[in-house]
């Protein structure tokens, strides 16, 4: 069962991280992440996280990506070009990439060894779990990043103004 | 199937996908014109690290793991914000988004 | 009770700097009493030593050594100390300077009365007189050198009294210059002693010597040829002789002193010092010989058919200090010292005279210009004959006795001494054929100076003619005797080549004898005393054939000096044009050397080094900013690739080192606890 699931939602995962690459047009992209994002909050569950399942909904796939599609659409700026990448990096590029991916591929093969399995009978890690590390050993870190959000929005609000405004 | 694989994914597994999901983004980057998209990749990127963690955390069974991509969460939605923010700025400047036009410092 | 050898040369030297930094301010008086008051007092110095120290006065045992200042090095195995050491050979060259220096200064006054640089004149010539003096003083090789080169720098300075002279400046120059190639062959010769006896010190190789009798050649051989090239530069032998008629730019005292009586003996004098190392050669002294030999002969030649006085009695220098090599290569050392004294009283004497004549005739030193001036100039000319009379070999004149002693030594000298002998025998017949022929020329028949020579110098001209070094102007003079300050010493130097000679080779011999060596007996010798007798007898005859000739050519006004040379065009060329060596070394040696060294320092220090450093170090960083420049391009993908190019090298780096156990850490800590 945890099997099948997992290939599932993995597959769409891939499919689109995938397509991203693939879609010329940058709203299809955007739509591709909003599936590789709702796979990977089944993929939390799954993994015990629940908690972190629904924000991943909620804010990723919910807030930022909904924000990503409106920009999109606000700039419109169409299909993208062809892009004309040197030759250096096609031929140097591909090699590289699947190179590093092996040396990543072969030492979480070998740490394999060191770890175990998850299983859909291993306990979930709960909201009230997870509220209490929060709430207690990460209070400070936690008021921070309420202001880091208070300065992000400052900011977005100042650098997107149109000129001209006092 | 063996039942044991039915029910059990290594966790190895997990990681790979993050691992891939992680390259894809790199590329993804790398290849793109569209700043935009580039964006994107980003956003992806971190997502993998986030799968990364989770699969960590419970593998070790330590919140603290979780509580981390919370934090990276939260970070990412702000940097969307004023990125995007940014995005819409250089727009107006250069009425472009392609990546290899925007190549001076000035705005 | 101390002999005060140090006061020597200092005495000199304290005139020297009284001179040298304050003489420009003093009244004229002043300065040359001071010149004058050093050396004398110098000479008192040296006679009371004399007095003193006289073998069979029994209070000195020579040779007496003083250290007057310590020790000077002290590096290891080379131990050089202050020392001066008396002996009865330092003795004679003492006397000799002290005396006939002193008679020179007198004569200078007179004769450098209105030259414009009086008080450098005199501050350089007490220069000179303490570095000569330290050279003789000597213990060692190294304070010797200090000397030698000390008097080289006079040397160098009074040629070129009259520097903006250009022929003067160019002179002073050369004789430098190829001084210093000599000093090259000396300072070769004192690392070779100092390597074969560690020591400088004269006693100190003197007792190294005697340790070891069987000693001969190798090394020794060596160092005797390195310090002969030091003499032949020095005392003007062939190959480099070059200097020293060109030296004649200078004042005609400073080439009596200098450049016939002192300096150029300092060659003669240190192989005479160092008779122990050559007596050991046979090879060496061959090679002194023969260099001798062919020195007098070639200069003899060359003098034949100079124009200039001053450039007869140059070559007449070099002739005779050929003959003082001569003797020294036969080891007949007391010979050719007895001849240095004798050669010092009458070619001092010959240029002194020289001088006096130049001074009659404001600045002509051209003999073909002279003439009839035997009656005009009647001390002068006394005492010039007196000269001539020695050099020529006169009997019971000076040069007879010295000359005629070097000649009968060679001739005992085996096969090679022989032949040398008759070539010596040539050469005195050279010598005295060209010194009459300077007689006959200069004082005899009629007078061939022209009046508008004469009428051309407004000022009266006490030195040479065409240096603007005059100070004061005086109505000009027809053909007049010199002043008495300058006939003084003439007639005091005449009287002594006149009876110089008189002490003898064998009482002379018998005294350097502790010093040189024992002297032959020619009782004792093969052939006896009539041989020598004989010897003597055929030296005389030639010299008056040499009379005879000059008689014959130049007594009175005759066509047959210009008969010779038109029948023989190509030997007179050869002759006047001095063998053309000067110009052979200006073509072998100063051309390519000069050629060499612009090339040196234009293009490849100048160019190719410093600008092509320059050049390159800006290449460099030229060239490595275009290369990343391109770095900087502002491409977002471009600056994205290299970020992810280097975010992968770091993770395969840190995946090997897990992977394969590269313990960076624990290789530290290893290293550092070792």
């Amino acid at each position: 069962m945890h099997l099948v699931l997992f290939l599932i939602f993995a597959g769409f995962c891939l499919a689109g991280a995938v397509n991203l690459l693939l879609q010329t047009h940058p709203i299809n992209s955007a739509l591709s992440l909003i599936v590789v994002m709702s796979s990977l909050a089944v993929l939390y569950l799954l993994l015990g996280a629940e908690f972190l399942a629904i924000a991943q909904i909620i804010v990723y796939a919910g807030a930022v990506m909904v924000l990503f599609t409106f920009v999109v659409m606000l700039l419109n700026v169409g299909v993208e070009e062809k892009t004309h990448g040197s030759k250096i990096a096609r031929v140097i590029g591909f090699p590289a990439v699947i190179v590093v991916l092996d040396v990543i591929g072969t030492v979480i093969v070998e740490a394999q060894r060191h770890m175990g399995a998850i299983s859909l009978s291993q306990p979930i890690t709960t909201t009230q779990d997870l509220s209490r590390v929060l709430f207690r050993d990460m209070l400070l870190p936690f008021e921070l990043t309420s202001v880091l959000i208070l300065i992000a929005i400052l900011g977005a609000v100042a650098l997107a103004r149109k000129e001209g405004h006092s | 199937m063996p039942q044991s694989l039915l029910n059990d994914v290594p966790s190895s597994w997990y990681l790979l996908l993050s691992a891939l999901l992680f390259t894809l983004g790199v590329v993804g980057f790398l290849i793109k014109r569209n700043l935009i998209t580039v964006f994107m990749s980003i956003e992806l990127m971190l997502n993998a690290v986030n799968l990364s963690f989770v699969t960590f955390a419970h593998e070790w069974h330590a919140v603290k793991g979780q509580i981390f991509v919370f934090f990276v969460m939260v970070v990412a939605a702000a940097e969307a914000a004023v990125g995007l923010a940014i995005i819409i700025a250089i727009f107006r400047a250069r009425n472009t988004l392609n990546v290899d036009q925007i190549d001076l410092m000035k705005l | 009770m101390n002999l005060y050898l140090w006061l020597i040369p200092v005495l000199p030297f304290v005139g020297f700097l009284i001179n040298g930094l304050l003489g420009r301010r003093l009244p004229k008086a002043l300065v040359s009493t001071v010149a004058l008051a050093f050396p004398l007092a110098a000479f008192g110095v040296v006679l009371r030593a004399a007095m003193l120290a006289w073998p069979g006065n029994g209070n000195f045992s020579l040779p007496y050594v003083e250290n007057f200042a310590g020790s000077w090095i002290n590096a290891g195995l080379l131990h050089v100390d202050f020392s001066f050491a008396l002996d009865q050979l330092t003795l004679v060259m003492l006397l000799i300077i002290t005396g006939v220096g002193f008679l020179i200064h007198i004569y200078s006054i007179g004769y450098m009365a209105h030259e414009e640089g009086y008080w450098r004149y005199f501050a350089y010539l007490n220069l000179f007189l303490f570095f000569m003096l330290t050279l003789v003083l000597a213990e060692n090789y190294l304070l010797m050198f200090v000397g030698w080169e000390g008097v080289g720098l006079a040397s160098y300075l009074l040629i070129g009294f009259y520097f903006d002279k250009k022929s003067a400046a160019d002179a002073g120059k050369k004789a430098f210059v190829v001084n210093r190639v000599g000093d090259f062959g000396f300072l070769l010769g004192m690392f070779l002693l100092l390597s074969q006896f560690g020591s400088l010190s004269l006693g100190k190789i003197g007792d190294a010597l005697a340790l070891n009798p069987g000693q001969h050649g190798g090394i020794l051989t060596a160092i005797a040829l390195c310090l002969v090239v030091g003499a032949c530069g020095k005392s003007a032998q062939i190959p480099l002789y070059i200097w020293l008629p060109d030296a004649m730019e200078g004042p005609t005292p400073v080439s009596a002193l200098i450049h016939a009586a002192t300096m150029v003996t300092a060659g003669v004098y240190m192989i005479a010092r160092t008779h122990g190392i050559f007596d050991r050669s046979p090879f060496a002294l061959a090679v002194v010989a023969i260099i001798g030999a062919a020195t007098a002969f070639f200069a003899a030649t060359i003098a034949l058919v100079q124009t200039d006085i001053k450039r007869v009695l140059a070559y007449s220098t070099i002739s005779q200090l050929g003959y003082m090599f001569l003797g020294c290569g036969v080891a007949a050392y007391s010979a050719a010292i007895f001849h240095l004294m004798t050669h010092a009283f009458f070619k001092a004497l010959l240029f002194l005279a020289a001088g006096s004549v130049i001074h009659g005739l404001n600045g002509e030193q051209n003999m073909l210009k002279m003439g009839g001036l035997r009656k005009k100039m009647p001390v002068t000319f006394l005492t010039m004959t007196m000269g001539v009379a020695a050099i020529a070999g006169i009997p019971i004149w000076a040069g007879f006795f010295s000359k005629d002693a070097i000649l009968y030594e060679a001739f005992q000298h085996g096969v090679l001494g022989r032949s040398l002998y008759f070539v010596g025998l040539v050469t005195a017949f050279l010598t005295s054929f060209y010194m009459f022929r300077l007689w006959y020329l200069t004082f005899f028949g009629e007078s061939r100076t022209s009046t508008t020579s004469l009428g051309e110098h407004g000022a009266s001209v006490h030195a040479r003619s065409d240096t603007r070094l005059v100070l004061e102007a005086e109505p000009s003079h027809a053909v007049h005797e010199s002043p008495w300050s300058m006939l003084g010493p003439l007639v005091i130097l005449a009287v002594l080549s006149f009876v110089g000679g008189w002490v003898g080779i064998e009482r002379f011999g018998q005294f350097l004898s502790p010093v040189t060596g024992p002297i032959i007996d020619p009782a004792l010798e093969p052939g006896g005393k009539s041989l020598d007798i004989t010897l003597t007898v055929v030296a005389v005859a030639i010299a008056a054939i040499g009379w005879f000739f000059a008689r014959l050519y130049y007594g009175r006004k005759s066509e047959r000096p210009g008969q010779i040379v038109a029948a023989m065009p190509g030997v007179y060329s050869l002759l006047v044009h001095k063998y053309w060596i000067d110009e052979l070394y200006s073509n072998i040696i100063v051309k390519p050397l000069t050629l060499a060294s612009r090339y040196v320092l234009g293009w490849l220090g100048e160019g190719a080094i410093i600008r092509g450093s320059a050049w390159l170090l800006a290449g460099i960083a030229t060239l490595l900013g275009e290369l990343v420049r391109r770095w900087q391009s502002g491409n977002l993908r471009s600056y994205s690739a290299w970020l992810a190019a280097g975010a992968a090298v770091l993770l395969v780096f840190a995946i090997a080192s897990a992977l394969f156990g590269l313990h960076s850490f624990d290789f530290a800590i290893a290293w550092a606890g070792r």
